[in-house]
């Protein structure tokens, strides 16, 4: 194996273009290198992309936030605007495993790893966040939905990374939230995960986008979910529609972490509690 | 001095207190060594190839392509592991489970394995050998196991214990049944009955530290190993046999060893490093990967219960019966059996029968995990008394205190208890002030007894005197929680001297006679007799010392208080004399001066507990939480209070864990599917409260300061206590553990709650 | 197969070493350096027994390569005491017994370290989840929250 660190991303790009072999991209490794241990892969070339300076930073400017594709979890966790603006994706990425791990863990290698439990990754729909993606030849920015195709598989080519993850500048009267169910309190991978977007103009919902993780073979953006709490202040009916329409938007497997049964009955249920949480961090009543 | 084994009533200057271990500064700073932590000049790196399937025919097994990667050093296979067991079925097992012959009989199935010079070629080697297999039918649910039709696993398997002895093999290794009374005539007495069936799932002792060894044998056949264990004389005899070493000539060192709750008393892969050892003729290391052990060493059974307990309105128990049936993985155990005995001793029956079945399936062959098998019989007993409370309307507390097994009661499973705890730990918890404490909206409490045999058997201690009056303690019992501080304290109480003038080792084969492994709480236990009886022995070596220090008859002097006394007026002019002033003139005296004993321990008391536990449950998506927890346990006498807190903290969390979350998931393929921390899922700090512990000390009778064994008790209750506990929250009998998530949610749901 | 050289200040020292391009830290550490120390509980990052600080953070070293490593500062629990004196986490750990096998405490020392510098008067809670990448299979954790909390009582103190 072939281990580089170059310091731009278009090197990154140029070197992962370049291997014949299986090529990897290395930030927080809390994947990589799991995958490595128990001989699921064998990489050809591991390109760590933590040297380039690119990726390492958190920028606040007027279109929003953009997140290095190395920067960790626990970053996120100390930058004070982001958590500000969107508290439910940095929640969503705290989430990801123990305190070592969010030492090293990145939301765009959530993104990259495609798992249908990642739990950052429904909380960036929600917030209509896109990534910025190099390849050697060009640049492109897509919005994070359209990055996993599959468990385990994305629309990256040959060649291309992320650099950056971009949260748009959050609107007025506006709040996201995560919830996730595990059975232990940390360090399990969700059973359901849920993110949720909202904007209230005169106390009512204008706008929503509500994502559920872990119950489809990737994260769903439920239309009919958003539509059920659109135009409403949250009552008791709009949440118990929210709920439903969020099981019925669940298509899970039965496996060793959860039941269809209750994967599609716990998805209505943290749906209604994620719901309540932006509701009232967007100043709803 | 007296190697008389009765209690006597004696007044401790040190027994009780909490010191330092002496182990501590090493394993704080890093320094102590566990399995994986030793290395040999020249060692290579060993590694094993295991079955991808439940149940196959191994056809071919091609390892040329490997034997000849440069680096590779050796490669075996059970043609390298000749049958030298002369018939002996039970060992030939244990050489089947460390290597495949001619079936991989579970998933994790050693087929082969190599030695090569590094980690990576060692990898690779693995890759390079070809097994071809032809899949076999396979059974992991213990039910199915035995249903006629079911895949029959070994053909030489025929139940014992039935009558007539039946003619074809199956997967029901033995039937055993315990009890007295007439169940029939009892349940005829009874006004209310209630039957109920559960089921366990298997779980893992889960120990942080994976097996790990590193193996020497040359050309003469000695060997040397250094290993992980509960138990190195046990894995020496078992290695000398498998492998064809004499005895002696195998030295075992038991490393520091990181967790083993009975996980750690058999051998899994240790042969095989010495076999891959004395091939390359080069020591060999062999460590294994958390799937590994998950795979393929020794959880607990899972199990499928059947109980009936019938009683009068006023509480009075008529009749008790069970059935377990429990799934001992690939080869036969004994785990059914000792679930049938434990199932009622807590209760003092008229009538009583358990009956207990032992199932082969193809799965990890099982081993002990802390009180092996009672967990789950009493996850049965102690659901059922509950409900059974609850149908003649008495507390549920009252109902076990009235029916509780006390001195002279005939115990379910034969013997007549003598002082026991069971009464005792249950008063204490009706009086504890958690029981009283309030409880909100989906919190509910509930409360479970439980009951383990404990253990005494062979065991050998040095203890020797330096001429600076320092004491080195040498025990065979490996140290798995602290021992060490508490024999320490054992040896400093005994000769009067304090507690950090002995240092306490763990010798290794070659130093001491033969100990049995330290399995069913029997460290303190055993080795605190043997420590007593040879620090009595040093005692009177250091009277002879003094008399001829003295020049007066051994008869006149007596040892009191750390000290040697002349007794009588006419010596009443010589001042006492000090251990450390007799053991400085030692070498003028007679030479080294020291205590020994051999001793088998018989008489291990046994040990009750009863536990309250409370839990929230949260009724959309059925978590449970425990918020509260409180042991009550018998320990006949805490030599070290901190350990045996830490014994019923850690045995409780255990249990909590085997309740809630913990389980083996096999898919229908017979394949485990979780066979890792991430989603085997034992307890982390943040789910779990702080653990409540009151020791109480009803002393054994046979043992010459009322040590019982603490060990293993604090796991039996827990699973019963959550679950009744649930029952109380929310208004649903949980039958089936663990009681995770989905399970709680689908009992809510079918409840209608 | 291709090698890497390493360079890197371990404990306060600065250390060299190759290795091959695919051998996590946590390897490096145990069999190159020679820190038997840093325990491995899983090689998959759910146990915390290879807890390290990377550059000061908080790490499990089977998580990083030690290609990774390279001109970088690690600590490890053969790192904490300062000669003699040990650090009031060990001494804590020790006088509240708060280790039974102790396969798992250079990773809780390591963790609780982390937590303490960031956090000096952490809450029961806060010390449970902080912990909670660390597992412990012998005590229930009950009494390493209590020696958590002693040190860390202790270190306000100074």
């Amino acid at each position: 194996m072939r281990f580089e660190s170059p310091t731009t991303t278009k090197e990154a790009a140029a070197l992962l273009t370049g291997e014949l072999g299986d090529a990897y991209i290395l930030a927080g490794g809390t994947d990589l290198l799991v995958r490595m241990k128990l001989g699921l892969i064998e990489p050809a070339l591991v390109v760590d992309i933590k040297k380039i300076p690119a990726t390492q930073e958190i920028n606040v400017s007027d279109k929003g936030i953009s997140i290095g594709a190395s920067v960790s979890g626990a970053t996120m966790s100390e930058h004070a605007k982001l958590n500000k603006s969107w508290p439910g994706v940095v929640e969503a990425a705290n989430l990801i495993g123990s305190d070592q791990i969010q030492s090293r863990c990145t939301i765009a290698g959530n993104l990259c790893n495609a798992s249908p439990a990642a739990d950052s990754v429904p909380a960036l729909i929600a917030a209509g966040a896109k990534a910025v993606i190099v390849g050697e030849q060009r640049r492109r920015t897509v919005p994070v939905e359209k990055i996993i195709t599959g468990p385990g598989t994305t629309s990256l080519q040959k060649g291309e990374l992320i650099e950056s993850i971009l949260l748009p500048k959050q609107a007025a009267r506006s709040a996201d939230a995560y919830l996730r169910f595990i059975p232990r309190t940390e360090m399990d991978i969700a059973v359901v995960g849920v993110g949720i977007n909202l904007t209230l103009a005169r106390g009512v919902i204008q706008s929503a986008r509500v994502v559920l993780g872990a119950v489809a073979p990737t994260p769903i953006l439920v239309a009919k979910a958003a539509k059920a709490i659109v135009g409403t202040k949250l009552d008791a009916q709009a949440l118990e529609n929210l709920a439903a329409a969020c099981s019925d938007a669940c298509d899970p497997i039965d496996d060793k972490r959860g039941t269809i049964e209750y994967r599609t009955r716990v998805a209505g249920v943290l749906a209604r509690r994620a719901a309540v949480i932006a509701f009232k961090r967007a100043g709803g009543a | 001095m007296s190697h008389d084994t009765s209690y006597t009533k004696q007044k401790f200057k040190l027994i009780g207190s909490r010191v330092n271990r002496p182990d501590g500064i090493d394993k704080v700073t890093g320094r102590a060594r566990y399995g994986a932590d030793a290395s040999a000049p020249g060692q290579l790196v060993g590694k094993v190839l295991r079955s991808p399937h439940a149940h196959a025919l191994i056809k071919k097994i091609d390892t040329t392509k490997a034997e000849k990667l440069p680096g590779v050093k050796a490669v075996i296979t059970s043609a390298d592991m000749p049958d030298l067991t002369g018939g002996n079925r039970s060992m030939l097992d244990i050489l089947e489970n460390c290597m495949a012959r001619g079936r991989a009989l579970y998933d994790g199935h050693a087929v082969a394995a190599v030695a090569a010079v590094d980690e990576q070629t060692a990898r690779q080697a693995l890759k390079l050998i070809k097994v071809t297999y032809k899949r076999l039918p396979h059974v992991t649910d213990v039910d199915k196991a035995m249903l006629p039709g079911a895949p029959v696993i070994h053909d030489w398997v025929f139940t014992s214990g039935v009558d007539p002895k039946p003619e074809k093999a199956s997967n029901v290794v033995q039937r055993n049944q315990f009890g007295h009374g007439d169940v029939e005539a009892g349940f005829a007495e009874a006004d209310v009955i209630v039957e109920k069936t559960f089921k366990t799932e298997q779980t893992h002792q889960g120990y942080i530290e994976p097996h790990a060894c590193l193996a020497t044998v040359g050309p003469d056949g000695h060997g040397d190993l250094w290993v992980t264990t509960q138990g190195h004389f046990h894995f020496r005899q078992v290695c000398a046999a498998l492998i064809g070493m004499d005895v002696a000539k195998l030295k075992v060192t038991s490393s520091e060893i990181g967790g083993g709750f009975g996980g750690k008393t058999h051998v899994w892969m240790e042969p095989v490093a010495l076999v891959l050892a004395r091939e390359a003729n080069r020591p060999v290391k062999l460590v294994m990967s958390r799937e590994e052990v998950f795979k393929a060493t020794g959880p607990t059974s899972s199990t499928s219960v059947d109980v009936k307990i019938g009683a009068k309105k006023n509480g009075t128990i008529t009749a008790a019966a069970a059935e377990l049936r429990y799934q001992g993985g690939a080869f036969p155990g004994i785990w059914g059996m000792l679930g049938a005995m434990t199932s009622f001793a807590c209760y003092d029956l008229k009538n009583v029968q358990s009956v207990g079945y032992d199932v082969i399936c193809n799965r990890p062959k099982v081993a002990a995990y802390r009180a092996p098998s009672a967990p789950m019989a009493a996850f049965g007993i102690e659901s059922t008394m509950d409900l059974v409370a609850e149908e003649i309307g008495m507390d549920p507390v009252k109902f076990r205190i009235k029916n509780a097994a006390k001195e002279g009661t005939q115990a379910s499973y034969g013997p007549v208890y003598g002082p026991i705890g069971i009464g005792p730990t249950l008063k204490a918890a009706q009086n504890h002030p958690h029981m009283k404490a309030k409880l909100r909206k989906n919190q509910g409490r509930g409360m479970a007894c439980g009951f383990w045999f404990n253990f005494g058997g062979q065991t050998c201690t040095d203890l020797n005197i330096g001429v600076d009056g320092t004491v080195s303690l040498a025990v065979g019992t490996v140290d798995v929680g602290g021992s060490r501080a508490s024999l320490g304290l054992i040896a400093a109480e005994e000769l009067g001297i304090e507690y950090e003038q002995v240092k306490v080792h763990i010798a290794d084969t070659a130093s001491l006679g033969h100990n049995d492994t330290t399995e069913g709480s029997r460290g303190t236990f055993s080795s605190g007799m043997a420590t007593i009886f040879a620090a009595r022995d040093a005692k009177d070596e250091l009277c002879q010392r003094a008399a001829k220090m003295w020049d007066i008859p051994v008869s006149a002097v007596a040892w009191k208080e750390g000290k040697a006394v002349a007794k009588g007026k006419r010596h009443n002019n010589l001042a006492p004399l000090t251990l450390k002033e007799i053991a400085a003139k030692s070498p003028n005296t007679g030479g080294p001066i020291a205590g020994h004993n051999e001793v088998v321990a018989d008489g291990a008391g046994v040990s009750f507990a009863s536990h309250i536990c409370d839990v929230e449950v949260d009724p959309e998506t059925g978590a449970t939480k425990v918020i509260r927890y409180t042991v009550v346990q018998d320990a006949g006498k805490a030599i070290h209070p901190d350990y045996v807190e830490g014994q019923f903290q850690g045995g409780a969390a255990q249990g909590i864990g085997w309740a809630l979350n913990e389980e083996y998931i096999y898919g229908d393929d017979g394949l485990l599917q979780n066979a890792g921390f991430l989603d085997y899922r034992i307890p982390v700090c943040s789910d779990l409260p702080f653990i409540d512990t009151e020791i109480l000390e009803i002393p054994n009778p046979n043992h010459p300061y009322g040590i019982r064994g603490v060990g293993e008790t604090s796991i039996v209750p827990p699973l019963a206590a959550i679950g009744n506990a649930v029952s109380n929250a929310v208004g649903v009998r949980m039958t089936h553990v663990p009681m995770s998530p989905p399970r709680i949610l689908k009992a809510l749901d079918e409840a209608g709650v | 197969m291709s090698g890497f050289l390493v360079s890197t200040k371990i404990n306060g020292d600065a250390f060299q070493f190759a290795c091959p391009s695919e051998e996590t830290l946590l390897d490096s550490l145990r069999n190159r350096v020679g820190l038997t120390g840093v325990k491995e509980g899983c090689g998959t990052g759910d146990c915390g027994a290879c807890s390290i600080t990377l550059d000061g953070s908080l790490v499990c070293s089977c998580l990083v390569l030690a290609a990774e490593a390279d001109g970088r500062e690690i600590g490890t629990v053969e790192g904490l005491s300062d000669g003699m004196k040990l650090h009031p986490l060990q001494e804590k750990f020790i006088e509240h017994a708060a280790l039974q096998c102790g396969i798992c405490t250079p990773g809780f020392l390591i963790s609780a370290k982390a937590l303490l510098e960031k956090n000096p008067k952490p809450s029961e809670k806060e010390i449970r989840y902080a912990l909670a990448g660390n597992l412990c299979r012998c005590t229930g954790y009950d009494k390493i929250v209590r020696a958590v909390q002693a040190a860390a009582k202790e270190m306000r103190k100074k």
